[in-house]
């Protein structure tokens, strides 16, 4: 069996968020980890390998020091790391990623792709589904089990209230949540291996089936107006001891012309 | 000279930080207070290949070095001591001398095992009137048929009743040595469970609580010819060869445990308020920190540089790595006794009360200036390199 696991290198918002002067994220000045959703649909592949048997092939778009994060996931036991990055593929909203990737994937062997339910930084959960749209596979969404069964997977897909057993037929694409495993650690062999594992990079130029007018900024449909971090909120207001709470609260509300 | 470490070595720092905070932190304060062998740390350790970090792929360990495996006991030694010297003793004192002195079959046999953590590994020299003393040795192997037949106790062994193989130092005969008479020591390898191989008192110690410290005693314990581990008569040499990487672990545990304690303080210290301000606002407060920090960047160096040194040996260079070790035994533990300290001083009462880690570094620290060779040994050692 052939996994193609898709991560992504995200700012590790513990550190806490910067921005660049013109609004969006300065990438370069915050600590980057791996996207705990795709973590988790790594862990997942590589419980499959551990289990049936497979070769599991990470892939991520982005700057080459998104290499980082291929090296991490073969240090956790990924065998093949995949990068894909150009230039001309900067800038890309969800529509032109999922294209981006479903043509670089267009290139490769899989049975199954796993990608996670959606990263911390955008919190779209469209890449997934958008892949399996474009490469024409059938998608299973928050997935927090997953079963081999011949050539068929079996996935319990989490909802707040219950869950659904979902049966397809490979290939496929799942979407992973964080919820799905608790993600190994890598090892130090692993890690040894990985900085010295050859990492494939993939350019604009081999992508298949992709068109020019789908990439990069220019073929992001979506156009960022202005993005901010978090407005503090103002100082709340301490009603005084001996106020009559209802009154108190009902005259704030008509000074403020609400009632 | 290059201070830059290459990125392997910046990833199994991320991973042995990640893996510390995660596994061995929430568990410190409360091995230490329950006086527990935290099984379920090394079970964990055992997983991710930390127990045989230095050892070579085709012997089924990690294929790394042992920079790498310093830096383990380091971040492990930030949050806890006794999950440092449990990784330490074992690595250093058990797998070590195997891989170094045991023939292919011993090898073969043992190393495997221990590398994976499906073993634990443990190393008994000092004996009630022997240290570093290895003429006091009174622990007697004698060959009986295909046999050894060993009689005798070994004190303070660290992972004494948790390990699973033990390397035994012992008195193998007499023999005269520039017209005196001198007792052969030989080297073994015991399995635990080996009839007539029993322990003694746990030791009720100051600090590494959860380090399971022991007694182990031989009546009778027949053992087989081919357990001897080098050649016989050659037993001092291993063991001292053993110590000598076994320093540099220990110096890793003392800089980790320095390091640990000054990180908590330096929190510490940003947060506790008095006469209106933090604490980190005096300059004395700034002044002691500043010190601190400077030692423990020193300590850092000389331990990162004796395990350079013995990975320049191990990939068969003709160079000695026992000065090094030494001194950063010496200066790293020194600094780990005075770091704690100085930590404590800084926490104040708090400082003083085990809710506070500090409490449990200083403790842990002073062991460092003891074990596996005295600060006193180690200014031996140098010096005799000096003046010989």
């Amino acid at each position: 069996m052939k996994i193609i696991v898709c991560i992504k290198q995200v700012p590790d918002t513990k550190g806490g968020v910067q921005f660049n002067p013109d609004g969006t994220l300065n990438r370069g000045a915050m600590l980057t980890i791996m996207n705990p959703d795709d973590k988790a649909g790594l862990e997942a592949a590589l419980r499959l390998k551990d289990q049936y048997g497979a070769e599991v092939t990470v892939l991520t778009m982005g700057l080459p020091k998104a290499a980082d994060v291929l090296q991490e996931a073969i240090a956790m036991g990924a065998d093949k790391g995949v990068l894909v990055t150009d230039r001309v593929l900067g800038g890309a909203d969800t529509w032109a990623t999922s294209t981006t990737i479903a043509g670089a994937i267009r290139k490769l062997d899989y049975d199954l792709i796993i990608t996670g339910r959606q990263a911390i930084d955008g919190d779209t959960a469209q890449v997934g589904p958008q892949i399996a749209e474009h490469l024409g596979l059938p998608v299973i969404s928050y997935a927090q089990e997953i079963k081999v069964d011949g050539d068929s997977v079996i996935v319990k897909r989490q909802y707040d209230d219950g869950y659904h057993m979902v049966k397809a037929q490979m290939p496929c694409l799942i979407t992973a949540l964080s919820e799905l495993n608790d993600p190994r650690y890598m090892t130090p062999g692993g890690i040894f291996d990985a900085v010295n594992a050859e990492i494939t990079t993939l350019g604009r130029a081999d992508l298949v089936d992709v068109d020019d007018s789908n990439i990069g900024l220019n073929g992001s449909p979506t156009k960022i107006a202005r993005a901010s971090d978090k407005v503090k909120k103002g100082q709340g207001e301490m009603a005084p001891e001996d106020a009559d709470p209802v009154s108190y609260i009902v005259g704030k509300l008509k000074d403020k012309h609400v009632i | 000279m290059d201070f830059t470490l290459d990125k392997k070595y910046e990833m199994a720092q991320t991973l042995f930080k990640d893996f510390a905070q995660n596994e061995v932190k929430p568990l410190a304060q409360e091995i230490d207070e329950q006086h527990r062998f935290p099984r379920e740390t090394v079970d964990k350790m055992a997983k991710y290949g930390f127990l045989g970090i230095p050892v070579s792929k085709e012997l089924g360990g990690q294929g790394c070095d042992i920079l790498t495996y310093v830096m383990c006991v380091e971040e492990l030694s930030k949050v806890c001591g006794t999950t440092g010297v449990i990784v330490s003793a074992h690595t250093s004192l058990c797998v070590d001398p195997i891989v170094t002195f045991g023939t292919p079959e011993q090898k073969a046999k043992y190393v495997p095992d221990l590398a994976s953590g499906k073993k634990l590994g443990a190393f008994g020299l000092t004996e009630p009137g022997a240290g570093t003393d290895a003429q006091g040795q009174q622990t007697k192997a004698v060959l009986d048929g295909d046999e050894w037949v060993l009689n005798g106790s070994k004190c303070f062994i660290t992972n004494g009743k948790e390990a699973d193989v033990y390397i035994v130092i012992a008195v193998t005969g007499i023999i005269e040595k520039r017209g005196r008479k001198m007792k052969e020591i030989s080297a073994f390898i015991v399995e635990k469970g080996t009839p007539g191989f029993t322990f003694g008192t746990k030791e009720n110690k100051m600090g590494i609580c959860g380090s399971s410290t022991y007694e182990l005693i031989f009546t009778d314990c027949r053992i087989p010819k081919d357990a001897l581990l080098g050649q016989k008569g050659k037993g001092f040499n291993i063991a001292m060869h053993t110590l000598d990487g076994g320093r540099i672990g220990i110096a890793a545990q003392a800089l980790g445990i320095a390091e640990g304690a000054l990180e908590t303080t330096v929190n510490y210290v940003k947060e506790r308020k008095q006469f209106g301000r933090s604490i980190a606002q005096f300059q004395n407060t700034q002044f002691v920190l500043a010190d601190l920090a400077t030692k423990i960047e020193a300590a850092k160096l000389l331990v990162y540089k004796a395990a350079r040194k013995k990975d320049e040996y191990q990939s068969g260079a003709k160079v000695s790595y026992s000065v090094e070790a030494a001194m950063a035994k010496l200066y790293a533990a020194e600094v780990a006794m005075e770091v704690t300290t100085k930590c404590v001083q800084l926490h104040g009462g708090y400082g003083y009360i085990k809710e506070y880690d500090v409490e449990r570094m200083m403790r842990d620290a002073k062991i460092t200036e003891i074990y596996e060779g005295t600060s006193e040994v180690q200014r031996m050692v140098i010096s005799a390199n000096l003046l010989k």
